[in-house]
């Protein structure tokens, strides 16, 4: 289904918010649109928010590229991204982080072999007070999970394959 | 002494606007518009001292009055990408006093004649912009926003634009590039955003807090506002301290506040005991502070900070105690700036690819001292010849780290 069936109301709230001689501000919000079922953005995607702004496809890769929260390939349904910047580093986040991944048996950046989860360091999240810490990024947006520990994220996890793999 | 922007923790429920107007929220907004002149605003605004809150400390009011009046129409920008290791005060401020940083946005707007405003936030935002969304329809309902408000012909409208992952666009022209629909890359200055901004038009860009200042300066006056912090840094500040402390956390002092009564009466002193051997002022950008009694009894503002060769920027302080090692600490940092160098200019592109290797060598055992007098020069030929802030921001505790602790390195490339 293209995006424009699928999320008609949204399209039209998003172009609103510019100047419409300047559309092509939407790309971002466009692409979290498009980025928020499916986990990532593909060709189709690219090339109907390329036509729905006049850019080329060539340039909403550019944006895709440059951003780190937008991906062009599939990956876990859940990406943990953990913050492992030196406020979080200081409070015990690189042990987090290894420990999580151990129990999972699975390296930093890589996905659990059922293909549900993904567990990435990522740079400051702006919450250093609350290490350890990560967000999750899938069908629901972003989500902080603060002040964590590795049991608490394993029953996050177990809730996950409980539900089928469904993200609630 | 009652918060002044963390009202959330005094007033229960201030995130609802009933409880917001009834404590006085609006009041300001409502007789700027229809009875202050915009230029009235920006003087009131002037006349309190405040200064940017985003790391810069610019003069607030001064920001406005360059906005060029010749060309039109003007926009306002609120800074909500915060991103800076060690800075966390703007996303408490969003999520707990929504509506005193809005009405900043507005009377920010008004001052400067633009009739929309975005707020720019971080990617990772995404349930903090489904809060302000939210907000803003409510001020919107209230008719705080909108078409003709409280019956004159000034019109407003607030919206929220996410970022994506890119500590760049706190950069406030790659964060008018990322509006534009564009990658994240600062503009070659001048001109300046107040002069060529969004969309080549006028535009002011301040930070959350900052803003969030602007109503009860306009409620209680420039002299109120004054009577706090210290001649050159009036007001009050919040601080994010994090680090190797008991309590990490924000709070809000008064400028002049010392390190000392932030660390160990507000933090509730060092884990496990131990001394304090380094502070970030600034968060990941800062030049570390070697720390003795005299350091710890520094009044913070930013001029009182600068004698301890360091800035006080965000007032982002990381805490350092005596069991880390600063080779560890840069390791970090360029980590993190290389990561987010943008690219667009050669000196931070390939300067911080460079220094990330020497740290790595380093900081893994397998460096020697010509590693580290090769990696302070690579820094030091990197200042003063980016585009912007980041490159200079990067090589700060890398240069400061090998000055002011060399017995760390020195024992780093003999492990």
């Amino acid at each position: 289904m293209s995006l424009a069936e699928k999320y008609p109301k949204e399209i039209k709230q998003i172009l609103a918010k510019y100047p419409p001689e300047h559309k092509r501000s939407a790309v971002m919000p466009l692409l979290h649109l498009a980025q928020l079922q499916e986990g990532h953005v593909d060709r189709h995607a690219m090339q109907e928010i390329a036509a729905l702004l006049d850019i080329t496809e060539t340039e909403v890769a550019s944006i895709i590229g440059f951003y780190t929260l937008y991906h062009d390939k599939p990956e876990g349904k859940l990406r943990i991204q953990v913050c492992t910047d030196l406020p979080c580093a200081l409070r015990g986040a690189d042990k987090f982080l290894a420990d999580l991944c151990g129990k999972l048996g699975i390296e930093p950046g890589g996905t659990t072999p059922d293909g549900l989860v993904t567990v990435e360091a990522v740079m400051c999240l702006a919450a250093c007070d609350k290490a350890p810490m990560f967000q999750t990024q899938g069908p629901n947006g972003i989500e902080y999970h603060e002040n964590m520990t590795v049991e608490k994220t394993m029953e996050l996890i177990d809730g996950l394959k409980k539900n089928g793999g469904e993200v609630k | 002494m009652a918060h002044i922007l963390l009202r959330h923790r005094d007033i229960p429920g201030i995130n609802q606007i009933d409880v917001y107007q009834k404590n006085g929220g609006f009041a300001a907004w409502k007789n700027a518009v229809t009875k202050m002149k915009p230029e009235e605003v920006t003087n009131v605004v002037k006349a309190s001292g405040l200064r940017g809150r985003g790391g810069a400390g610019f003069p607030t009011g001064m920001k406005w009055q360059f906005m060029d009046n010749k060309n039109w129409p003007h926009y306002v920008v609120a800074n909500a990408d915060e991103s800076e290791p060690g800075t966390f005060k703007d996303r408490e401020i969003m999520e707990g006093n929504p509506f005193q940083f809005l009405e900043g946005v507005a009377l920010a707007s008004y001052a400067v004649g633009a009739n929309v405003a975005y707020v720019y936030l971080r990617g990772e935002f995404w349930q903090v912009a489904a809060i302000l969304d939210e907000k803003i329809a409510d001020m919107e309902k209230a008719g705080c926003l909108g078409d003709d408000l409280f019956g004159t012909d000034y019109s407003l409208r607030i919206y929220t634009h996410l970022g994506a992952g890119a500590y760049i666009c706190g950069e406030e022209t790659a964060m008018l590039e990322s509006i534009e629909g564009k990658r994240g890359q600062p503009r070659v200055r001048p001109p300046f955003p107040p002069s060529f901004g969004l969309y080549g038009k006028p535009t002011v860009v301040n930070n959350v807090e900052t803003l969030t200042n602007v109503p009860l300066i306009l409620a209680n006056g420039a002299d109120w506002y004054k009577s706090m912090g210290t001649a050159d840094s009036a007001g009050v500040k919040i601080f994010s301290l994090s680090g190797r402390v008991r309590k990490p956390g924000n709070y809000e002092l008064p400028f002049g506040t010392t390190f000392r009564q932030l660390i160990y009466e507000n933090g509730g002193g060092i884990l496990d005991g131990r001394p304090v051997k380094a502070i970030m002022p600034a968060g990941a950008s800062s030049s570390l502070i070697v720390v003795d009694e005299k350091v710890l009894d520094t009044p913070m503002g930013y001029a009182s900070v600068r004698p301890l060769g360091s800035d006080l920027g965000s007032a982002s302080v990381i805490v350092i105690d005596d069991t880390v090692s600063i080779d560890w600490v840069i390791n970090k940092t360029i980590h993190f700036f290389k990561h987010e160098s943008c690219g667009k200019c050669t000196p931070c592109r390939e300067g911080n690819y460079w220094m990330r290797h020497l740290t790595e060598r380093i900081h893994s055992g397998s460096g020697s001292q010509a590693d580290v007098d090769l990696l302070l020069t690579v820094a030091k030929q990197m200042q003063g010849k980016c585009l912007c802030a980041l490159g200079e921001f990067s090589t700060m505790a890398v240069v400061t780290g090998i000055e002011r602790f060399p017995q760390d390195f020195k024992k780093a490339v003999k492990a």
